[in-house]
């Protein structure tokens, strides 16, 4: 088996506010592979955002604070790394590609100066072979005239643009794991595909290990190999990307997906799920989707359901699952994701 | 046979670029170049198109909410274009937008009974018992509850906020919706709640809606034709089906096969187009699309293609179909 680059273990990331704490999430564990892209799914407030920028212990403190759980880089644990040798992980091996491609750049230096800066951060080579790299690696992303472009600003580049000279710098110091938060969110879907293009020939180019954060599951079914659904902080299902979205075994994956207007189906009336997703908070008793589920029974308002360890080393919190006793393992004695 | 309930001819919107030391016009932004299309009675239409092909600004072209360059806008054999602006108020009562943004759309310092009841006032329900009565009624028809109505925008959620946003265009039971991407801003367990809506309502008050997106497949499922821009033109119009099932304008198939699909074993051939959007202030000659069409032609940069009928119902703007 591959080689593991991220592991997270029960990680809880709490926020302290006045309105009391909020555990936006709350027990996730999660492993990335080498060379593997996997998918992180949910609707806002799930809690997919956090999980991502935890990795990055990028949560402003306060009132965020990871409370527990690991997470494991390459055999590091980040949660108990200092500042400074955080700095030193973060554009060098572990780079971030954030939704905005319009706000995550600096308006007032050139798009050459930002791209050398962060690779000089870490290499140790000069102003000229780092302008080289980084024309290299503009090109690599499919800008067209790079050596121009090196020189030029931010507003003088379209949104799919910037989104690139964003993924060059994220790519330019060959990280082990690259985090894309809703990467082409903000994009047209011609734009879309050539980045989602992109980002694929870079995962089997150079083996780098992807995690991607979206609440699109066209965007999944393109690019992922495994699929983590997350609903109130809590990941509720996960498996291979086609296992998830051709037999949903959560009944929250099931309604999504069900709630997708199909394009190359004819259909009267969409499925919908009743009411709101609902605010992660302390002490709730019971399923946190069970007040939105049709399946739900009195068990599922009393208790909240443990991962179930299915076939095919999927996972899914859902008291459905315990009736098929004898084939179903609880989470913690099952050997998942390896 | 359906009668239109409006008809757009030759609309355009170019917007001045100012510039210079005393602010002189130094350019145009053809933001609408030169639409024509109807909408039947009952009907849906789709538009769709990426950013900045001037979707939503044909859409607020046609209430006048701005002011169109050029162009007829007829609505109900009426010719809407140069209407006063108090006729064209008593006018908007049957016709009505809901955008996008349910936090921006909102006022945050009005109750809900305010924000759905003031289109009531402007229109003439002047006793406020009556109003309150009809605010009520609004919110139980989109799916809110009647004791929703003391609160403010800000006690909603996103969905809830677009369904007042909903209550709001319904107040004085229009003909005609025009719809922004009255979705896009949802996540997608209420996209359908809100998408089942606007049916369920098209059905019970018999409205016409122009339902304006970016998102192919929620135009798909709602629409019953589809119009799809590109640079201010539209290129292409025909039923919802025939328009997925034999697109013919270039431009639209590589729109539909870039839409990524929640199914692992639809792989199709997938047409990426090469390089950005031009702008709109300077677009190429010609067809707008031939920088980036994978069949262009000599004449494509030069002659634009005009927009007309290749198959019954089926309009397109190629110069491959001539």
């Amino acid at each position: 088996m591959t080689e593991i680059v991220l592991e997270l273990k029960e990680l809880h990331t709490h926020f302290f506010t006045d309105s009391g704490e909020i555990p936006a999430v709350n027990g996730v564990s999660i492993k990335v592979h080498k060379g593997e892209v996997v998918g992180i799914v949910g609707e806002s407030g799930s809690g997919k955002s956090v999980t991502s920028l935890s990795v990055m212990r990028l949560i402003p403190t306060p009132p965020g604070k990871i409370v527990s759980g690991e997470i494991n880089f390459k055999g590091e644990n980040l949660v108990r790394s200092s500042e400074k040798r955080m700095k030193k992980l973060r554009g060098n091996e572990i780079s971030m590609i954030f939704q905005e491609p319009m706000t995550s750049l600096n308006p007032l230096f050139t798009i050459g100066n930002q791209l050398i800066e962060a690779i000089r951060l870490h290499q140790k080579i000069t102003k000229k072979e780092a302008r080289k790299k980084a024309v290299e690696m503009l090109q690599l992303v499919g800008i067209p005239r790079a050596d121009e472009v090196v020189s030029e600003y931010p507003h003088q580049l379209s949104g799919g643009m910037r989104q690139r000279v964003m993924i060059a710098m994220a790519m330019s110091c060959d990280p082990e794991l690259l985090i894309a938060d809703e990467p082409t969110t903000a994009l047209d879907v011609t734009i879309q595909a050539q980045i989602l293009d992109l980002m694929r020939n870079l995962n089997e180019k150079e083996e780098t290990a992807i995690l991607l954060i979206t609440h699109d599951l066209g965007v999944v079914a393109e690019i992922c190999d495994r699929v983590v659904v997350m609903y109130a902080g809590q990941i509720v299902e996960e498996g291979t990307t086609r296992e998830i979205l051709k037999a949903p075994e959560h009944p929250y994956t099931q309604g999504l997906i069900k709630s997708l207007p199909k394009m190359h189906e004819r259909e009267q009336q969409l499925y919908s799920i009743p009411g709101v997703v609902p605010k992660p908070k302390m002490g709730r008793a019971g399923c946190h989707f069970a007040p939105r589920c049709e399946f739900a029974f009195d068990r599922c308002f009393q208790e909240n359901p443990d991962l179930y360890a299915l076939d095919n080393n999927r996972l899914s919190r859902c008291f459905l699952h315990d009736d098929k006793e004898g084939k179903v393992k609880k989470h913690a004695e099952a050997d998942i994701g390896s | 046979m359906q009668k239109p309930i409006l008809e757009v001819d030759g609309l355009k919107k170019y917007f001045d670029i100012k510039g210079g030391p005393i602010g002189r016009k130094v350019g145009e932004v053809k933001a609408v170049d030169d639409v024509s299309f109807m909408v039947m009675e009952g009907e849906i239409l789709g538009i769709v198109g990426e950013s900045g092909c001037g979707k939503s600004t044909t859409g607020k072209a046609i209430l006048r909410l701005i002011e169109p360059t050029a162009g007829k806008v007829k609505f109900q054999d009426k010719e809407i274009t140069n209407l006063s602006s108090s006729e064209m108020r008593s006018l908007r009562k049957d016709m009505q937008i809901i955008f996008q943004d349910p936090y921006a759309s909102l006022n945050p310092r009005h109750t809900v009974e305010k924000i759905v009841g003031e289109p009531l006032l402007v229109h003439g329900m002047t006793s406020s018992i009556q109003r309150m009565k009809r605010v009520r009624e609004l919110l139980e028809v989109v799916g809110l509850s009647p004791y929703h109505a003391k609160r403010y925008p800000h006690q909603f959620s996103g969905g809830q906020r677009q369904r007042v946003g909903i209550a709001r265009a319904l107040a004085n039971n229009p003909k005609l919706v025009i719809c922004d991407e009255p979705v896009s801003a949802l996540d997608v367990s209420i996209q359908s709640q809100i998408l089942n809506l606007m049916e369920k309502l098209r059905d019970e008050f018999n409205l016409t809606y122009i339902f304006i997106a970016h998102d192919l497949s929620v135009v798909k499922h709602i629409s019953d034709r589809i119009g799809v821009m590109y640079l201010g033109r539209m290129v292409e119009l025909t039923d919802k089906n025939k328009l997925y099932d034999d697109p013919k304008h270039p431009y639209t198939q590589a729109l539909l096969s870039a839409v990524p699909l929640p199914d692992p074993d639809l792989r199709r051939e997938r047409i990426i187009l090469k390089g950005d959007v031009p702008s709109p202030a300077n677009p190429p000659s010609g067809c707008a699309f031939h920088t980036r069409c994978p069949y262009a032609m000599d004449i494509c940069k030069e002659v634009r293609p005009d927009f007309k009928p290749v198959e019954d119902n089926h309009f397109v703007a190629c110069h491959l179909y001539e």
